[in-house]
């Protein structure tokens, strides 16, 4: 430990630091050489794009955070004088609001692939248990800041969901008292959403960096499933990866533009352009689309759990949903113990392919579907059925990893037996 | 990577159609569909559409005549109007024509002084509970953002101020209550506000019920969206820009990974 | 494999390529965060408050007001005559700030002295303009947090002050109008 490692850069002051601090030696060894499978495909850039967005959301959130008023009376007409009068200020807060949509489409599709091509499975646990965390704080962080512009979207939003906690038995009335600050959702609420908000964006950041440190422990998973035997299966990823990254990251930003500069309130709901208003709930209450899967399952549970046979509730209706709901994260923590198949890669597990793609993504559509929808038929039964589906998708993998016979994998990503499209990128 | 594209516009569009289909609403019929010179506050497809002026100024009229005796427009101030083509004497006349309530003086008294064009839009009532009781109990909704506060948008305030018929019969309506058929469950507070030649115009256009709706609509979608036209200007420049770094981005890396493939 | 290069034609045409990449990124980059740094500037609503006018009419001789002006006292004194005389007789050479009383006013409107009431030192508001308050040494205004005086010019006399106080951009729209900014 006690001496200077070797450095030879051809810049002297850049030798002269990496030999205090080898920051360039790591960074060349993490994303110069690192050594990475050549044959991912598109669905490998969604990592890259998440980490970009998470940066754009933080900066263009400190430049909203200098011009925002925190406070129940000014907060909706300060957002509106960000809108009118602020330098460039409509463009920052509409990128900061279709941002959060970007957000989750990217980090949904991150999940899919993780999911379709076993990269939660061994050793890659710890990696996928950080991005379960890091999903959770973005949606602890994204409802907190839709109720930052004090719309009544954002006010019966909040109110709506910090009551979800008086479920829990006993002390649940306690805590919601103790989320709002008072007696409902008002201005204590309102300071303390704007300092968390402003908090866990870098929460979120530290358990990235951990998320990434795991992932260059293990090395990338790829769509074979199958890890590099030698150097002939990987390139380093500089200046294959991050050229291709750049380019997926010009595509997505195409993408993201046409939100924020033609059609910037799509996705947002039209009650949140109305100032707060305690006395009047809007008609229908709808959470942002991508919190509507989960709102969905939240619903389904219309019915109390009892003993059998008798009268006695065991689990109360509202509790159901509440647990369900977090029971839908929850299970996630568990996936790499529910799959119980070695084999990774869905390309060779021909039942499990279909599991995904039959079960687990119409149900995540169908559970959006619902939770768009008022609480009427056939909605609570298209939402029920999307429920079951989600929650048998992992509670039937166990079994799928023993009856499914998985195909016959291929030596190595350099010899793909099977296929010759296989091992490109194309 | 064509995979890859279709999904992403799939799941586009299915997240478009959830957040739209969720705003439907029981009996009342759709607005009709109009065409306006901006395409509409959220229209997608108008890159190179702006506001009618002429139209706006109109609907600026329509509104400090007709709509301002009750509702009021506080996220405006007067010198908003030089961007609808107002010169700066013109708003500061128009400002100036306002008595504005300032105050404490150096004696602790509020005063009334003529409105600068730095003033927001004079509110006709002092206060929400004021606006409330004399307006049969419900507050006049601020129209600063109606436009983009209203699901269909343009269309629907144009509906609604057109809306006007006699109740069906077996309707029941309460008292102070005018039937409107595009306003939720049709029973709307608001007395019919336009009237043929309630306004007249300066620049000879007839001021006919449906004129006054789509000026004033006009006037409310610019006050709702003030920055459409800068937005798409700079969103214009922005994609050409993606577009053409997309590509060499492409080229470049379709050059890089020849050599691997 | 990673390491073959191609030789020639091709070789410059894909260096093109990667330079002409980075370049856009570059400006790209660049361009994005212009839009950052440009929303700290003034917002449009504090630009309008940028100038202000003051009704002159309700000054009386010897008296003196403070009218808020981008966030600023400016004082506003309608000087009597004594004190224009008294400003006036200061050969200019033994200030410390050397300044003619006549190029700190408006011609013809020599009793309207307009000042940003902020010393020059360090940011206080010097005393002086209200009725009761301590003028200084020199009849004009008196900064108490590190002892400048200023006379009845506005110009500093005496203490650790280095510059006059200063004189906005104002313009009179009419005799008892005036606007500042």
């Amino acid at each position: 430990m006690a001496h200077a490692p070797q450095s030879n850069f051809e810049n002297p002051v850049v030798n002269w630091i990496d030999q205090r601090l080898p920051i360039f030696t790591m960074m060349n060894k993490e994303y110069g050489s690192f050594p990475t499978p050549r044959n991912f495909n598109y669905f490998w850039n969604f990592g890259a794009l998440a980490m970009f967005v998470l940066v754009t959301m933080i900066v263009s959130g400190i430049f909203l955070a200098m011009h925002y008023t925190n406070n129940t009376l000014y907060a909706f007409d300060s957002v509106e004088r960000i809108m009118r009068d602020v330098n460039w200020g409509w463009m920052i807060r509409y990128i900061h609001a279709n941002g959060a949509s970007m957000f989750f489409i990217v980090v949904y599709i991150h999940i899919f692939r993780g999911i379709y091509y076993g990269s939660y499975k061994a050793p890659r646990e710890l990696l996928w248990i950080f991005g379960v965390i890091i999903l959770l704080l973005m949606m602890g962080t994204a409802f907190m800041g839709y109720v930052l512009p004090w719309g009544q979207m954002s006010f019966w939003g909040a109110t709506v969901i910090t009551n979800l906690f008086s479920a829990i038995p006993v002390v649940g009335e306690s805590i919601v008292t103790l989320l709002w600050g008072g007696f409902s959702v008002d201005n204590p609420t309102l300071n303390r959403f704007f300092a968390l908000h402003y908090l866990l964006p870098f929460v979120l950041l530290a358990v990235v960096v951990l998320h990434v440190a795991a992932l260059h422990i293990t090395g990338s998973n790829n769509p074979l499933g199958v890890e590099p035997k030698g150097p002939q299966d990987t390139l380093p990823f500089h200046p294959y990866y991050t050229t291709k990254d750049i380019f997926g990251l010009t595509v997505f930003l195409i993408f993201f533009a046409s939100f924020v500069f033609f059609a910037p309130n799509l996705l947002g709901h039209p009650d949140n352009y109305i100032p707060a208003d305690p006395l009047v709930t809007p008609a229908h209450i709808v959470p942002e689309w991508y919190f509507l899967p989960f709102y969905a399952i939240l619903r389904s549970i219309t019915f109390a759990i009892s003993l059998p046979f008798t009268d006695v509730v065991l689990i109360p209706a509202k509790l159901g949903g509440v647990l369900a709901m977090f029971g839908s994260i929850a299970i996630l923590f568990v996936l790499p113990w529910l799959d119980s198949s070695p084999v990774r890669s869905a390309r060779f597990r021909p039942i499990f392919k279909w599991w995904v793609l039959l079960c687990l993504v119409p149900a995540f559509f169908m559970l959006g579907y619902a939770g768009g929808k008022p609480a009427e038929q056939p909605y609570v039964l298209i939402g029920q059925l999307g429920t079951v589906m989600y929650f048998a998708f992992f509670l039937l993998l166990p079994i799928i990893g023993r009856i499914e016979k998985p195909l016959p994998l291929p030596a190595s990503i350099a010899n793909p037996v099977l296929g010759g499209n296989a091992a490109t990128a194309k | 990577m064509r995979r890859l594209r279709t999904l992403i516009a799939a799941g586009a569009m299915t997240i478009a159609g959830l957040t739209s289909t969720a705003l439907a609403a029981g009996d009342v019929p759709l607005p009709p569909a109009q065409t306006w010179a901006h395409g509409g506050v959220n229209s997608f497809l108008s890159f190179f559409k702006g506001y009618d002026y002429a139209s706006v100024q109109r609907g600026f009229q329509v509104y400090k005549e007709v709509c301002s005796a009750c509702h009021s427009m506080h996220l405006l101030s007067y010198r908003n109007l030089h961007d609808i083509g107002f010169t700066e004497a013109e708003v500061k006349a128009i400002a100036a024509a306002q008595e504005i309530n300032d105050g404490p003086n150096d004696q602790g008294e509020m005063f009334t002084r003529p409105g600068l064009p730095s003033d927001r839009f004079k509110n006709p009532f002092p206060n929400k509970q004021a606006a409330a009781a004399a307006n049969g109990g419900k507050a006049p909704p601020d129209l600063s953002l109606i436009v983009k506060a209203r699901a269909h948008h343009e269309d629907y305030i144009h509906a609604l101020l057109t809306g006007y018929t006699d109740a069906p019969a077996g309707f029941e309506l309460s008292p102070g209550a005018n039937y409107n058929k595009y306003f939720p469950g049709h029973a709307i507070a608001m007395a019919q506000p336009l009237y043929d030649s309630g306004v007249t115009y300066t620049d000879g256009t007839a001021a006919t019920i449906d004129q006054q709706a789509k000026d004033v609509t006009n006037f409310l979608a610019w006050a709702a969206e003030p920055k459409l036209e800068e937005r798409r200007r700079v969103g214009l420049m922005v994609m050409l820009f993606l577009v053409f770094f997309a590509g060499i981005m492409y080229a470049a890396k379709r050059r890089l990974w020849s050599e691997v493939h | 494999m990673a390491d073959t290069m191609h030789a020639g034609d091709g070789q410059t045409r894909r260096d093109f390529i990667y330079l002409a990449g980075a370049a856009m990124g570059g400006v790209g980059a660049a361009a994005a965060l212009w839009p950052f740094i440009h929303s700290m500037n003034p917002a449009a609503d504090t630009l309008a408050l940028a100038s202000i006018e003051v009704d002159l009419a309700p000054i009386q001789p010897g008296q003196a007001i403070k009218a808020m002006w981008r966030g600023k006292p400016v004082f506003i004194r309608n000087r009597t005559q004594e004190e224009i005389d008294a400003a006036r007789a200061v050969p200019t050479a033994e200030l410390i700030d050397p300044q003619p009383d006549q190029a700190r006013v408006k011609e013809g409107k020599d009793n309207w002295l307009v000042l940003v009431g902020v010393c020059t030192h360090l940011g206080c508001i010097p005393l002086g303009t209200s009725s009761g308050e301590s003028k200084g040494d020199f009849g004009g205004w008196f900064c108490p947090c590190h002892g400048s005086h200023y006379d009845t010019s506005g110009r500093i006399r005496k203490g650790p002050a280095p510059l006059n106080l200063h004189v906005p951009e104002y313009a009179f729209l009419t005799d008892t109008r005036v606007k500042i900014g």
